[in-house]
């Protein structure tokens, strides 16, 4: 085709300057929606958390009270901080499903008959809502009929009551939680096993890889990329939690096994009522935590734009 | 092939691995077998104590059909749908027009405006639930299935801009050019020439967008309180208090709300599983 694209000058504004203005008409609705409800409403409750308000009446400016609240322990002792250690231990429990989530892939990375529907079931759990999850585990930790007390129960052990023990309560609910994100970083790996370049295993073979080296020094580099993925996921899903927590225990027993993101709710929707302004306190806090992670990934993105 | 394939292995390691594997699968999905198994036990089971032993009689067809003509689930469900849909429609409709214009465009706040929705993927539910309840009230959409919509259709726009800019920077920009040339719009560029190369991008993010809606809790709890617009996640928890300790119908019902993203992942399994691993490999 031999049609210039500078059109006459007959052409309209908008025409000419089409490219320039194309992508910004493209872009409102998308920017405009975002910015209403996730851009403007991360800075109002920075605002909000100098405030102090029941979510009806008048607004009363606080200044740092909020934040002081926190540190000495306002609704009952010890909720922010055993808040804060269990969020902690979230996100390093939770980091296992990496390694599990890896195990299982290697499990089913082979060509048998009906191993792509073993693939599927093995995940299953992911696709289902974390509040059926936190039901079914719910009544898997029961103590008087339970799955797992009835296990323990033939081998002599138990009963324990998971989820009324404050010391064994997060772990009990952190479990519910590894078991559909193992599946998600399982199947995070098999689609990054599939890509795994063959030669280089044979390479490999021929030195004398095999086993636990091989795995180390040839394949687990190949699957950086899952890995980076498996870890982003895993860390925003530990401080998400919160269905969880809200399902199977409320928070209890005595608030042991409180996080941050039910805390919040807690204390802002629920029977510790409208407490708006200390709600956004917390928030924040747990927003600067994340945002630790994000300007991570944020910058691993960045570097690798700039690479390509 | 890593690890090494099991058919060069010995005979014996082959049986072993194929008679371990569904050894594994009943293991690793034994909770939710257990809930089948409860949910088409009768209410005498569980009286009796007879809780792991097989079904005294098969109640599958009663407790099913509580479920579904004698409780507030299917009206739940409904809800479920009639939030779901407009979200999926919504959410990918806005980011196939973000993700163009991010991926297509140069200039130079491009980079800048992609993270900026890739960071407000990441932020905590809490840090915009107040302001966003707030904002619901103000526009009278409190407890509506039109208030839900609306923000999860902005909330899901910064992972679908992502993934969908992505996709579009690994078409072949040749042929966009190639349109240019000829004189064809911007917008008939959009719709004619990328839209069409989109359809497995399109076909992705429905079925995630789909499951992650449905299985919403935290906003529907927020934003929603009563049976006229609460979906099923929230829902269910007023199910289980009406039927309080009647664990054959708690199990049946939970079995229904968690079915419908089941389906569409099984329907759906190849689209599903590329979005998922999008990125996963280089």
């Amino acid at each position: 085709m031999t049609v210039s694209s500078d059109i006459p000058d007959t052409e309209s504004w908008f025409h000419r300057n089409q490219q320039r203005i194309a992508p910004w008409l493209f872009l409102a609705p998308g920017i405009l929606f975002f910015a209403v409800y996730v851009i403007a409403p991360v800075f109002q409750s920075f605002n909000l958390s100098l405030y102090e308000w029941d979510g009806l009446g008048e607004k009363t400016y606080v200044g740092m009270r909020n934040y002081e609240d926190l540190y000495w322990e306002y609704v009952d002792r010890d909720a922010f901080f055993t808040s804060l250690k269990n969020n902690v231990m979230w996100l390093f429990l939770y980091l296992l499903a990496i390694p599990a989530g890896l195990f299982i892939a290697l499990f089913l990375n082979q060509t048998v008959r009906g191993i792509r529907l073993y693939k599927s079931l093995f995940f299953f759990p992911f696709v289902i809502s974390q509040v059926v999850v936190g039901l079914v585990f719910t009544w898997f930790y029961d103590p008087n009929f339970g799955l797992l007390n009835t296990m323990l129960g033939w081998v002599g052990m138990g009963p324990i009551n998971v989820l009324g023990n404050e010391h064994l309560v997060t772990y009990g609910i952190v479990a519910a939680g590894l078991w559909p994100q193992t599946a998600y970083c399982m199947i995070l790996y098999l689609t990054g096993l599939n890509a795994v370049d063959p030669e280089q295993i044979e390479a490999g073979r021929l030195d004398g890889a095999k086993g636990w080296s091989m795995l180390w020094n040839i394949i687990l580099p190949q699957l950086r990329p899952a890995t980076f993925i498996a870890f982003v996921v895993t860390i925003i899903g530990a401080l998400r939690s919160f269905d969880l927590i809200s399902i199977m225990t409320q928070g209890g027993p005595f608030g042991s096994s409180r996080v941050l993101a039910y805390y919040m709710f807690e204390v802002a929707l629920s029977e510790y009522g409208f407490r708006m302004g200390y709600g956004a306190a917390i928030a924040v806090v747990l927003f600067l935590i994340m945002l630790c992670f994000i300007t991570y990934f944020l910058w691993s993105m960045y570097r690798e734009e700039k690479g390509h | 092939m890593f690890p090494k394939p099991i058919e060069k292995q010995s005979q014996a390691a082959q049986v072993a691995y194929k008679s371990l594997l569904p050894v594994a699968l009943a293991f690793w999905l034994a909770p939710l077998l257990a809930v089948a198994l409860f949910s088409v036990k009768p209410d005498a089971d569980f009286t009796s104590g007879n809780y792991w032993g097989l079904p005294s009689s098969f109640e599958g067809a009663a407790n099913y059909g509580q479920v579904f003509f004698n409780s507030d689930m299917p009206r739940y469900l409904l809800n479920s749908f009639m939030i779901t849909v407009p979200t999926v429609i919504g959410a990918v409709a806005l980011s196939a027009m973000t993700g163009f214009a991010l991926g297509i465009y140069k200039f130079r706040a491009n980079l800048w405006i992609f993270f900026m929705f890739v960071a407000g993927n990441f932020v905590p539910f809490q840090i915009l639930m107040v302001p966003v309840r707030d904002l619901t009230l103000e526009l009278g959409l409190y407890n509506t299935k039109t208030g839900l919509v609306l923000f999860h259709v902005a909330f899901q726009t910064g992972f679908c801009t992502l993934f969908m800019r992505n996709f579009i920077r690994a078409l072949p920009f040749e042929l966009i050019e190639a349109a240019r040339v000829e004189g064809v719009s911007e917008w008939r560029i959009f719709w004619y020439v990328v839209l069409p190369l989109m359809k497995p991008a399109l076909a992705a993010l429905s079925v995630l967008i789909f499951t992650f809606i449905w299985n919403d809790y935290f906003w529907a709890v927020v934003l929603t309180q009563g049976i006229e617009s609460q979906p099923v996640t929230a829902g269910i928890t007023s199910f289980n208090a009406q039927f309080r300790a009647a664990y054959h119908l708690m199990s049946a019902g939970s079995i229904v709300a968690a079915l419908p993203p089941v389906a569409m992942f099984f329907l759906m399994q190849k689209h599903f599983i590329a979005g998922l691993t999008l990125g996963a490999v280089k």
